[in-house]
């Protein structure tokens, strides 16, 4: 059952609404071969997988310039592939290869790529919060209009670095945007048990940032409400904060029984899975002919299929190279 | 000229934000109070708010956002007000600023210079009075440097910023009123290299910071006691300039470390195996060690001298000190 407001806003703007669909069944296919591989044990290590959040990362990468700035956590593979890095420079620094996007230094928890300025790959929670508001106050005092970009769990407004940095960014005005992605459990602990005050865009509000709360699973209110965002932060209005309410269908890690959440909340998310929701709304209303979705999903298969070849292709960085760039190398003096 | 340790370290960070205007200071009180220890007295009249900057009480908050700065192309000097306190910002010291580069795969550097006082001996008790230097030179990534005179605190800065990489300076809270001369064109100094300070022939006494005054006021009455002691200052932290401690060991035979840091799991027990790794056979005697008291400060003063362990003499209040509560005199 379509409603009138989301049917609307999608035949509006059916080209970007298709656009935005491609996004996030990007990120979900790629992950999906990621699970696959790691059942395989071709990829080891920590690995959590962003499945059913996927319109958080889609719906605010459409809105950002190639020279803005973005960080995320450890749960990152979806904002890196939609931030521009290649799908197969990832998949190849989750198999610890060389050709990986670091370097194969750093696996699924640590993506970084300079040219798309994605700075992690945080496996710290709320670590990458500070280094957000450097980068905002870099970017400040060199007079440039770029804007920051902030991804972290609810988990992280537990931590003294959420306040620390959400204040300090508010009163310096620096240009941030913070997104908290809520999906109601930090790891296994669910948000009523470890939050007093549970409402968490008021947490930030109490800052003097402006936040509003959006619906996560909706991946058209996501991507308006991040461009308006985006545009009042770099118009020079300081930080923003969206707090996406949004739901992980899978496991937190590869290693997680989840004996924190009862199946038939799981089911009820999944009702809402937010690539289901645009795509039966983009049908209701004519906009994606069976035609289109099979080149929408042939398309996106073929990259992954890409990204597994590349990635079975590379090697392991040399042992004798792995304490490179420690330190930055400097030539002989 | 005359100056004094303090004088010194704001004349280095003085030179600094006139030379590159990527530079600036950011850390609790640095502005309006003068800082804690009346380092960057003046300062804010001279460059402004912006680059003098007042932070709050959020040492991981702040010390982050130097590290994000710094990745964003400015080259910030983070000033934390004491060792003590940047306990609170370890996360983000070793968690980002150490690994950032290696992690990404050499994609992203972190040219950041953390300034902070470490030490005792101003009756402060357990949680003012930790010596952690030889701590954080446990961290790959970092550099540590140890200013021990004059000319280091008014050199070192300059060379720490024009490093790609973090650079962390221990300041040791006794030296700042320390007074002396130093030439009218003092600038930039290595920031790879130990030195002697006092050339011997007998033991080496290696140290470093805030114990190198003490050291070389104790190579006098050995030398009346016909002992020649050479007295070696380390600068560096990390990285360690071996060939220099094993030339020193080489000439002497002889070694004994100095380290305000607690004896176990200390600087010292390194500088010691590196030369019973690679000088054991230059040695005439076991490596000695002077280390603090494997347990924390009390507030009282030592037994029978009257002083706080570790106080130096001839101190002088330089300018700015006067009202500056943690300023000793």
């Amino acid at each position: 059952m379509i409603d009138e407001f989301t049917a609307r806003r999608v035949t509006a703007d059916p080209e970007r609404a298709r656009h935005l669909l491609l996004q996030m069944l990007r990120a979900r296919r790629f992950e999906e071969k990621c699970v696959e591989l790691y059942s395989a044990a071709k990829i080891r290590g920590f690995m959590h997988v962003y499945i059913g959040e996927e319109a958080v990362a889609a719906g605010v990468m459409a809105a950002l310039e190639p020279e803005d700035a973005v960080l995320a956590i450890y749960r990152e593979h979806g904002h890196a592939l939609l931030r521009g890095v290649l799908a197969g420079a990832i998949l190849a620094e989750m198999y610890g290869y060389e050709q990986g996007c670091c370097r194969g230094r750093g696996g699924s928890m640590h993506l970084f790529d300079a040219a798309t300025r994605f700075y992690g790959g945080n496996a710290i929670v709320a670590g990458g919060l500070p280094l957000a508001v450097g980068l905002a106050l870099a970017d400040k005092m060199a007079g440039r209009d770029r804007v920051t970009v902030c991804f972290f769990g609810e988990g992280a407004v537990a931590e003294g670095e959420f306040h620390e940095s959400i204040n300090l960014a508010a009163l310096w005005q620096l240009p941030v945007l913070f997104r908290c992605e809520n999906n109601l459990y930090a790891m296994g602990t669910a948000l009523g048990r470890s939050e007093s005050q549970t409402d968490i865009a008021l947490k930030a509000a109490a800052y003097e940032v402006p936040a509003w709360p959006v619906d996560g699973m909706d991946v058209l209110a996501v991507e308006e409400t991040a461009r308006r965002a985006v545009h009042m932060v770099r118009a020079g209005g300081g930080p923003h904060f969206l707090e996406l309410s949004t739901y992980r269908f899978r496991a937190h890690s590869m290693y997680d029984p989840e004996r924190y959440r009862e199946k038939a909340e799981v089911a009820t998310w999944l009702e809402r899975d937010p690539i289901d929701l645009l795509r039966a709304a983009l049908e209701a209303a004519g906009e994606l002919p069976a035609k289109t979705w099979a080149a929408v999903q042939g398309e996106v298969d073929s990259e992954v299929q890409a990204a597994v070849e590349f990635a079975k292709a590379g090697t392991p960085e040399p042992v004798e190279d792995l304490t490179r760039f420690l330190y930055t190398e400097r030539g002989p003096k | 000229m005359k100056t004094t340790y303090r004088e010194a370290m704001r004349a280095a960070i003085r030179e600094a934000m006139t030379r590159d205007d990527r530079v600036f200071l950011m850390g609790e009180d640095v502005g309006r109070y003068g800082g804690c220890f009346a380092v960057s007295l003046g300062l804010l009249e001279e460059f402004g708010p912006e680059r003098i900057r007042d932070t709050p009480l959020s040492e991981s908050g702040f010390v982050g956002a130097g590290i994000g700065a710094a990745l964003g192309g400015m080259r910030p000097i983070v000033e934390i007000m004491t060792v003590n306190f940047s306990l609170l910002a370890l996360d983000q010291i070793m968690n980002n600023a150490a690994t950032l580069r290696h992690m990404s795969g050499g994609q992203f550097s972190v040219p950041l210079v953390i300034r902070m006082t470490p030490g005792a001996g101003r009756q402060l008790a357990a949680q003012h009075s930790h010596s952690l230097e030889g701590w954080y030179a446990h961290i790959p990534g970092l550099r540590i440097l140890t200013p021990s005179t004059l000319e280091d605190a008014r050199g070192m800065l300059w060379t720490a910023l024009q490093d790609p990489d973090p650079v962390l300076i221990f300041e040791h809270g006794s030296l700042y009123n320390v007074a002396g001369e130093i030439a009218d064109d003092a600038g930039a100094v290595d920031i790879d290299t130990a030195a002697v300070r006092r050339s011997g022939r007998d033991v080496s006494l290696i140290t470093y910071g805030g114990t190198l005054q003490i050291t070389l006021d104790a190579a006098e009455p050995l030398a009346q006691e016909g002992i020649d002691a050479e007295v070696f200052d380390l600068r560096t932290l990390r990285p360690l300039d071996d060939a220099a401690i094993l030339a020193t060991v080489a000439r002497t035979h002889r070694a004994v470390i100095v380290d305000e840091g607690w004896r176990s799991g200390s600087i010292s027990a390194e500088v010691s195996a590196r030369i019973t790794e690679s000088a054991f056979f230059d040695l005439d005697a076991p490596v000695g060690r002077v280390c603090s008291v494997d347990s924390a400060a009390a507030l009282r003063q030592a037994p029978g001298t009257g002083r706080t362990p570790l106080r130096r003499p001839r101190r002088r209040r330089g300018p700015g000190g006067g009202g500056h509560p943690w300023v000793t005199s």
